[in-house]
């Protein structure tokens, strides 16, 4: 679990499904203990009331008309894939054998 | 005729539509040079001279059958390397995207293709956009045309240094808490972020969604106007665009200049600004005085929590758009993954550098289970009174003068081991961002080792076409952005 003062940075790459060195963890639980402390002004702000703003000005869902329109070929659409076969994308085996 | 490359948009346009010059001179000058200063450089990624020339004689042939598409048919402008050009790579300066290759134009592409300018370079940038130095680019830095032993600014510092270089007349950056605006003042070129959502983010590679823009570096502020008015307007394909209409920009930059009231927020002057920026930008407010404009004192009390707003929540925003890359449906894949999980695991690590992991990491944090509200949904909150502030300035005053950034552009290495000094380069650009105005940095002279500095210029929500007369009336006496390094 995170520690109350420092980042427990194991658990953090985990949840953002990033490797790190043993170099990268120790650098940049340093660093981010330090930019968190810069930031300790943010807690001592009075927000009650206050509404959070998500994006600079008011925004609503936004509807298309449901019509065909011209897209990707399959050719396109998987141009940029890292490995391919019979139109499909590959991947590792997600399915454990039984 | 010499030096057509580092003549304005607006002049190259005039000689074009008078025939004095063709669309193909005008790029083999911008490819000569380029070829000439670009060792020194590092601006761009990749550029494409035959094809360059290629497009150049289709503009000569439209415009000699009486077709031309326009003022800007035939101005060379380059992309940041992560706008989505079909059939160009895009890498983002990020090694994860490589080998990918854009699919589709991004709508201000389509547009500029629409306008017939003559889209020449890939430009350098730090990683998916996340830094102030171009330093964090995963293929190379890019130097200060003023000064190669100093960093361009970032994260648009290829663009920038390419338009200070005589590279191409004018290119296209993003800006998400000052990458358009703190490399032009710091290569001594006009750069604009328009307001939230006035131009298409449809096929700009996604940092932080609730912050980024699409805006135009030119060499003056005429210029800008110019690009603005090619790219600007709504866009289905983009549910956070703007609708309004687009007044014409050009047209209104030369209307007669009104008694302006302009604010100094005097939160910007205090500590930490370098005495010889804080001199350049008097002498524009007494300008500005000179001409009949109001200066009057305004505060914005929260201006000191917007370091920490921001980098609380553009990390956020990062950490769920940088999730795309997977590398499954496109991006680097390792070839040490075992399983599936450890695909995205190791992908990840090797394809990203390490300022993008560190941000996602914090981003990670702020997100996770138990901060979300210390940090996320405060700093919304914060951001809330950041907006307020601004919008009562905005009772008193038409626009706002700031500087652009605390210092001039500093050397190479000097602060890429500290992240912290680094995200102070941005202190006063964030807020526009925060707040969703438009902000435009218009050149203001040089310091004394001749280095480059910027004004500042924060307009009201989606009221360009005043902020660039604002901004014009300056920039089309002083013109600092026609001035040129040695190279």
């Amino acid at each position: 679990m995170p520690g109350k003062t420092e980042i427990d940075i194991d658990y953090v790459a985990d949840l953002a499904r990033i490797e790190l060195t043993e170099e990268e963890k120790e650098q940049f639980s340093a660093q981010l203990v330090e930019i968190l402390n810069h930031f300790k002004s943010l807690r001592e702000v009075d927000v009650s009331g206050i509404e959070p703003t998500a994006h600079p000005f008011p925004l609503y869902n936004v509807w298309g008309e449901d019509v065909v329109e011209p897209g990707f070929t399959t050719e396109e659409a998987l141009a940029n894939a890292p490995a391919q076969r019979e139109n499909q994308i590959v991947v590792p085996k997600i399915v454990e054998d039984a | 005729m010499p030096e057509l490359y580092y003549k304005s948009a607006a002049d190259l346009s005039r000689l074009l539509a008078s025939g004095e010059i063709s669309a193909r001179e005008l790029i083999q000058s911008v490819i000569d040079r380029t070829q000439n200063v670009e060792e020194k450089v590092h601006a761009f990624l990749r550029f494409d001279p035959e094809a360059a020339l290629a497009k150049a004689a289709q503009c000569d042939e439209r415009r000699s059958a009486g077709k031309s598409l326009g003022p800007l048919d035939g101005i060379p402008v380059a992309l940041k390397d992560l706008i989505c050009e079909s059939g160009q790579g895009l890498t983002c300066g990020s090694r994860i995207l490589e080998k990918y290759v854009s699919p589709y134009d991004a709508t201000c592409v389509a547009k500029l293709k629409e306008n017939g300018t003559i889209l020449w370079g890939r430009m350098n940038m730090d990683e998916f956009a996340m830094g102030s130095s171009t330093e964090n680019s995963g293929y190379q830095n890019t130097a200060n045309p003023w000064d190669v032993s100093r960093i361009p600014g970032g994260s648009s510092g290829g663009s920038a240094a390419a338009v200070a270089a005589g590279e191409t007349i004018a290119a296209l950056g993003s800006d998400t808490g000052g990458s358009i605006r703190q490399p032009a003042s710091l290569c001594g070129v006009v750069g604009l972020k328009p307001s939230y959502g006035l131009v298409s983010r449809y096929g700009l590679a996604a940092f932080a969604s609730s912050l980024d823009q699409i805006g135009p570096i030119t060499r003056t502020v005429e210029d800008s106007a110019l690009l603005l008015q090619a790219i600007a307007g709504y866009d289905t394909l983009d549910s956070t665009s703007y609708q309004a209409d687009i007044p014409d920009y050009t047209a209104s930059l030369n209307s007669a200049p009104k008694p302006w009231k302009l604010g100094l927020p005097k939160e910007y002057f205090e500590e930490g600004l370098d005495p010889q920026i804080r001199q350049l930008v008097e002498k524009v407010i007494d300008f500005y005085k000179s001409e009949g404009c109001q200066i009057i004192e305004v505060s914005l009390p929260h201006t000191n929590l917007a370091l920490p707003v921001y980098y609380v929540l553009a990390p956020a925003e990062a950490s769920s758009n940088l999730a795309r890359y997977d590398g499954v449906r496109y991006s680097h894949r390792s070839k040490q993954a075992n399983d599936h999980v450890g695909l995205y695991f190791k992908s990840r690590g090797e394809g990203f550098g390490p300022e993008v992991k560190r941000r996602i990491i914090l981003g990670t944090y702020v997100l996770s289970s138990g901060y979300y509200d210390a940090y996320y949904l405060r700093a919304q909150k914060v951001r809330t009174l950041i907006r307020n502030d601004f919008l009562e300035a905005f009772k008193q005053v038409d626009a706002l003068i700031t500087p652009v950034s605390p210092t001039a552009a500093f050397k190479i290495g000097e602060r890429s081991g500290d992240p912290l000094s680094m995200y102070l380069s941005d202190i006063y650009t964030l807020s526009v961002n925060l707040a969703g105005l438009p902000g435009i940095s218009v050149p203001c002279g040089f310091n004394s080792d001749k280095m480059p500095v910027g004004v500042q210029l924060i307009g009201q929500p989606y009221r360009e076409a005043e902020l660039l007369s604002i901004a014009h009336l300056y920039d089309s006496v002083h013109r600092f952005g026609m001035e040129h390094p040695v190279l």
